[in-house]
């Protein structure tokens, strides 16, 4: 058999932090846990927030640092969007782990092991209206030994029946601050050196979303070496060169729709992903001097209605095409709607 | 074999194009800790071979011998037993799928298929544990609720399991997975490296190139390398030794969508849309795609109409191409943009001509 790789794991999992301490940012959500940690006591728990703010990392620091290695097993259930949970799977998986009863709530190994279990439904908004229904029983029969913490991205996508036993905790994107401090660190552990350049442009393209910075970072490393400056960021980012957005623009301008349907052309045959590049020509636009107020309005419009047709699955050079088309009719003062009467 | 598979390079240090990425995928997977990737970027640019080519960075030639198997997995789905179906390619130490093949139940194979794949650890003879590689051909196609049941299992496994995902349009893969790979972007060659390409070939062959010849292919190719190289061959059929005008032949489906084409700018009318309906199917029976085929009407559209029509040919092309996904029976969506644009283009002759 031929060798075998040896597998250490990426940095996004290798900086998890594994005590609620630990996570950055969080604070409202930290004070409580940290309670919990001394008291024992927990409510059931609601998390949402946009993608790599520390859910799914809080969830399961607590649930480590409450049982230790060696009960985590018989006390935490994880059941995450990647298990089926159809209401039936739903009901006897929690029905089976929650009816174990638990032993005596003493101190075990130093961990506070308290007398529940604790379900963690992980990516909760992807579950359906009826098993998330199903689940207001489950979690009033059992309410006297288990804790359920909820984490989803979008909290309107969890019915209020459910949303209203639990605290609620919003998890906020990482401001420029806190990313900068974790992004240090895990340069000074890794040997890296960032100017203060690429440190503020490794904030503004991941957006408050940690995990982002650091797959970037990481890439960024293995590319381009220990010294890795804000341009090396942006290539790995997938952010749209400036200068490809401005084509685009000028083409749109220029008024000649062949020459607008070549960039679109361009772009698609370039790959960069057209719903990136509506949020970049929007950002353009916007702050755009010589753009009157009347004809962003008219841009604007279109943009929105063209990332709407993408998250339905739209053609990206069709709804880019438009958007050329209306953006240049905007632009060079023709009319937006067809003449001749049909 | 047809030379887009023999002249596929093999090797990262063999690529003609995308010779920039190809190192750097090479330095990317020189520690073990490399993170998940996602290949995108449009038909016929070269995703698959760099994939393969770094596989075998990875894992040596033993990753090009694969064996194809075609499996059926009988699935829980909680009241009742369903059975998919799927083709997987694999070797000792990757898997490479394409779990939109299952449709609708796409979801159970990311759920029940995948993760068993990434939860099991290769360890080898002497006990040391490993890691192996899922390949996941087109996730641009994965349902909503597939590709979020991907989310966890691209953190939990991560130790034992690294996934390269591919697709065509990455605007179609949802933040929360774009946000736990590496984002690789594979750009169409431009025309001269396609030129580069044809010509690597022709000196392999033993071809006789005249001057500009590979340029005339190149540009008709639409800078897909894929289909510079069929035509390329294609060409080598018809007609040997080359001559710098050598007709390079459209292919059929092309021609008939011009003909549809010609038959709507000559003639409005129910009856010529009756008549182009059962063009259209024919299209669609002989499995081209009807986006493509939308595409393909308005690009030939627009090489025929005055500049102030074609801003609205395009948009009603963007707005049918749209009800289409969320609809079922394409051909309506086809019918209704002929149907549009023959009531737009009538009402402009009789404005210009009365
Ligand atoms: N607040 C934080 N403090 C420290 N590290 C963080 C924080 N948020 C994210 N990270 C880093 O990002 C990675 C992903 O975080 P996590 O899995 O908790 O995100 P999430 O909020 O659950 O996102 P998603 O909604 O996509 O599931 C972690 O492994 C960690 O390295
Ligand atoms: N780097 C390269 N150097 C030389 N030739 C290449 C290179 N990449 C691809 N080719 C040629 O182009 C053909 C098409 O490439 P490939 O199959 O990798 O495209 P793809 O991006 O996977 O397309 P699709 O999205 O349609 O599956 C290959 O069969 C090969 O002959
Ligand atoms: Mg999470
Ligand atoms: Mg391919």
């Amino acid at each position: 058999m031929a060798p075998i790789l040896q597998s250490s794991q990426p940095w996004v999992e290798k900086y998890r932090p594994k005590q609620v301490k630990d996570v950055a940012h969080q604070d409202e959500v930290v004070r409580v846990l940290t309670n919990t940690l001394e008291t024992a006591n927990c409510p059931h728990m609601l998390f949402y927030g946009p993608p790599g703010t520390g859910k799914t990392t809080t969830a399961l620091a607590i649930a480590h640092q409450l049982f230790g290695p060696e009960l985590y097993k018989s006390r935490v259930l994880e059941l995450n969007a990647s298990d089926d949970r159809g209401i039936n799977v739903v009901r006897t998986k929690i029905k089976d782990f929650a009816a174990v009863a638990v032993g005596s709530g003493q101190r075990q190994g130093g961990y506070p092991c308290p007398t529940y279990k604790i379900i963690i439904l992980d990516e909760a908004d992807s579950m359906t209206e009826d098993a998330q229904n199903a689940l207001r029983r489950t979690m009033e029969t059992y309410s006297k030994v288990t804790r359920f913490f909820f984490i989803c991205n979008y909290i309107s996508r969890i019915i209020e029946p459910l949303a209203s036993r639990c605290a609620k905790f919003r998890f906020k994107p990482l401001s420029e601050e806190i990313m900068t401090s974790r992004i240090l660190h895990i340069c000074k552990e890794e040997g890296l050196n960032l100017d203060a350049e690429a440190l503020s442009t490794l904030s503004t393209i991941s957006q408050g979303d940690l995990r982002r910075a650091i797959t970037y970072l990481q890439g960024a490393a293995r590319l381009f070496g220990s010294s890795i400056t804000s341009k090396d960021l942006i290539s790995v980012s997938g952010v749209i060169p400036q200068e490809v957005v401005g084509a685009l623009l000028a083409a749109c301008k220029s008024g000649n729709f062949d020459l607008a349907n070549k960039e679109v052309n361009n772009v698609i045959a370039d790959g960069y992903p057209v719903s990136q590049m509506l949020s970049q020509l929007f950002e353009v636009v916007v702050e755009a001097d010589d753009i009157s107020d009347e004809q962003k309005a008219r841009i604007c419009k279109r943009l929105g209605e063209a990332d709407k047709c993408l998250v339905d699955g739209a053609d990206e050079y069709l709804q880019l095409l438009d958007v050329a088309s209306n953006t240049m009719r905007a632009l060079c003062n023709m009319p937006q709607e067809f003449s001749y009467e049909t | 074999m047809l030379w887009v598979d023999k002249y596929r390079p093999k090797a990262l240090d063999q690529v003609i194009v995308h010779e920039d990425v190809a190192q750097n995928l090479k330095k990317l997977v020189s520690e073990q800790d490399c993170p998940h990737l996602l290949f995108y970027g449009p038909s016929g640019s070269g995703k698959k071979t760099l994939i393969m080519a770094l596989l075998r960075q990875m894992f040596g030639s033993s990753s090009e011998k694969v064996k194809v198997e075609n499996k059926t997995w009988k699935i829980n789905a909680g009241t009742r037993n369903i059975d998919i179906e799927l083709t997987t390619l694999s070797s000792t130490h990757h898997v490479e799928m394409n779990p939109s093949d299952a449709g609708f139940q796409d979801r159970y194979v990311v759920q029940e298929i995948i993760k068993e794949m990434a939860k099991n650890r290769p360890i080898d003879t002497k006990g040391k544990k490993g890691f192996k590689v899922l390949v996941l051909n087109e996730v641009d196609k994965l349902s909503r609720e597939a590709q979020h049941s991907l989310r966890r299992t691209m953190e939990k496994y991560s130790a034992s399991c690294r996934l390269i995902l591919c697709c065509n349009s990455s605007s179609k893969v949802t933040e929360a997975i774009r946000s736990r790979c590496l984002n690789i972007r594979i750009n169409a060659p431009r025309e001269d490296q396609i030129v580069k390409v044809l010509e690597f070939i022709a000196k392999k062959e033993n071809l006789q190139l005249p001057a500009g010849f590979a340029v005339r292919v190149a540009e008709k190719s639409n800078r897909s390398l894929r289909r510079a190289i069929l035509s390329f061959e294609t060409c080598r059929v018809q007609q040997y030794p080359f001559t710098i005008n050598q007709a390079i032949s459209p292919m059929d489906w092309e021609e008939y969508v011009s003909e549809i084409v010609s038959d709507i700018m000559k003639e409005q009318s129910p009856k010529r849309l009756f008549q182009v309906r059962g063009k259209l199917y024919e299209l669609l029976i002989n499995c081209i795609p009807p986006e493509i085929l939308l595409k393909r009407l308005l690009h030939d559209l627009l090489r025929k109409l005055d500049a102030e029509l074609k801003h609205e040919v395009c948009h009603w092309a963007a707005y049918y191409e749209h009800r289409m996904r969320l609809g079922q029976k394409a051909i309506f969506h086809l019918e209704a943009f002929i149907a549009k644009f023959m009531s737009i283009y009538k009402a402009f002759l009789i404005a210009t001509f009365g």
